[in-house]
């Protein structure tokens, strides 16, 4: 980038002095948000050998995407330093997205049943 | 904490007198902010789609070996292939393209900040490096695309037919993926003409990076949707 410094140098001249670079945050959720999906990779990987109960591994997978889904938002997307109103009117309509995932998983078994186990389905 | 007071005891007076900010966010910021609201809805509904027909279907049955048309696949045992080496490689492609979103989110973050301390060379250097990762990121798919298409001993996927389960899990993985890669495509898009004005010194003489940071938002929820994709479409 040194061969450009010399041209902007020259608008900049009297400019105020350019402050410092604050990245120290920055990284600190990167790091944060890179440990998560190397967690998860590991899980990934060990979930066959060790049996672990499936459940457990969907919960797990599942926390970790909205504790990810939360740093994106709160620090990359600045979200935190928003007004609670703004905040608040992002947040809330989710509502209609938890409604339409607990509706829509329920409705995709009763449509197995449907398909592979009419028997069951008659007596629901 | 007087001078708080002052403040919004003005904002009061000049409420409706215009140049006052609702929610204090810029018309052009809760706009972004209102439309990635109404994209999260498209997102979900399409995975939300993809949990409805996956849980309409058979499940994986560990005594069938390879794939079986009737039962849903389990998504480490398709998507194992990486470039240049023919080894099993479960979810380690999908893993790098992971990293390198995350990668350009971290360097648009980085533009943004430059913005704020109107360092324009910096912001130049980080959004360059941002519309790298998006065409890494989007030559990357481009071969996982590839693969997927290709299939298994001459048996390609498509719409209606695909070696690895129901149609629907073809269906669902190009509409998916899809519908997220037109969107890494336009924000990549959107970052070339914020980048072309930032090196034409527009926001320099408009006294204010902000564009930056409104394209920042629309290229964090591209990434922050492939969170969700990468967990609802490869891990569960």
């Amino acid at each position: 980038m040194s061969h450009g410094h010399g041209h902007s140098s020259h608008t900049q001249s009297h400019a105020v002095e350019i402050p410092a670079p604050q990245t120290k945050w920055i990284w600190k959720t990167f790091w944060i948000l890179t440990a998560i999906t190397a967690f998860e990779f590991l899980i990934a990987f060990i979930k066959g050998p060790l049996h672990l109960p499936h459940l457990l591994v969907v919960t797990v997978f599942i926390t970790l995407t909205l504790v990810k889904a939360f740093y994106i938002v709160a620090d990359f997307m600045h979200l935190k330093h928003e007004s609670k109103t703004l905040i608040m009117s992002l947040a809330l309509p989710i509502i209609f997205i938890l409604w339409l995932i607990a509706s829509q998983l329920n409705e995709g078994s009763y449509v197995f049943d449907a398909i592979h186990n009419f028997h069951n389905f008659l007596t629901k | 904490m007087s001078a708080a007071v002052t403040t919004h005891i003005d904002d009061s007076k000049t409420l409706w007198g215009g140049g006052v900010e609702p929610l204090k966010a810029s018309y052009g910021k809760l706009m972004m902010w209102f439309f990635l609201l109404s994209d999260t809805f498209s997102f979900s509904g399409l995975l939300i789609a993809y949990g409805f027909i996956r849980f309409s279907n058979l499940a994986h049955d560990p005594s069938i070996t390879g794939f079986s048309p009737d039962h849903w696949p389990i998504p480490e045992h398709v998507f194992t292939h990486i470039p240049f080496w023919h080894g099993h490689a479960p979810l380690v492609f999908v893993g790098f393209m992971t990293f390198v979103l995350i990668m350009s989110s971290v360097t648009m973050v980085l533009a943004v900040e430059a913005g704020h301390r109107m360092d324009k060379k910096a912001v130049e250097k980080w959004m360059l490096w941002t519309i790298f990762g998006g065409f890494v990121f989007l030559g990357s798919q481009a071969w996982e695309w590839s693969i997927f298409i290709a299939g298994i001993d001459g048996h390609t996927a498509s719409l209606v037919s695909n070696p690895y389960g129901p149609p629907a899990f073809a269906d669902l993985f190009f509409f998916i993926t899809g519908f997220h890669g037109t969107h890494v495509t336009s924000g990549v898009i959107l970052n070339i003409v914020i980048f072309f004005n930032v090196v034409m010194g527009l926001y320099e003489r408009r006294g204010s990076y902000e564009m930056v940071e409104k394209v920042g938002l629309y290229w964090h929820f591209v990434d922050l949707v492939w969170v969700f994709v990468f967990t609802f479409f490869y891990l569960v």
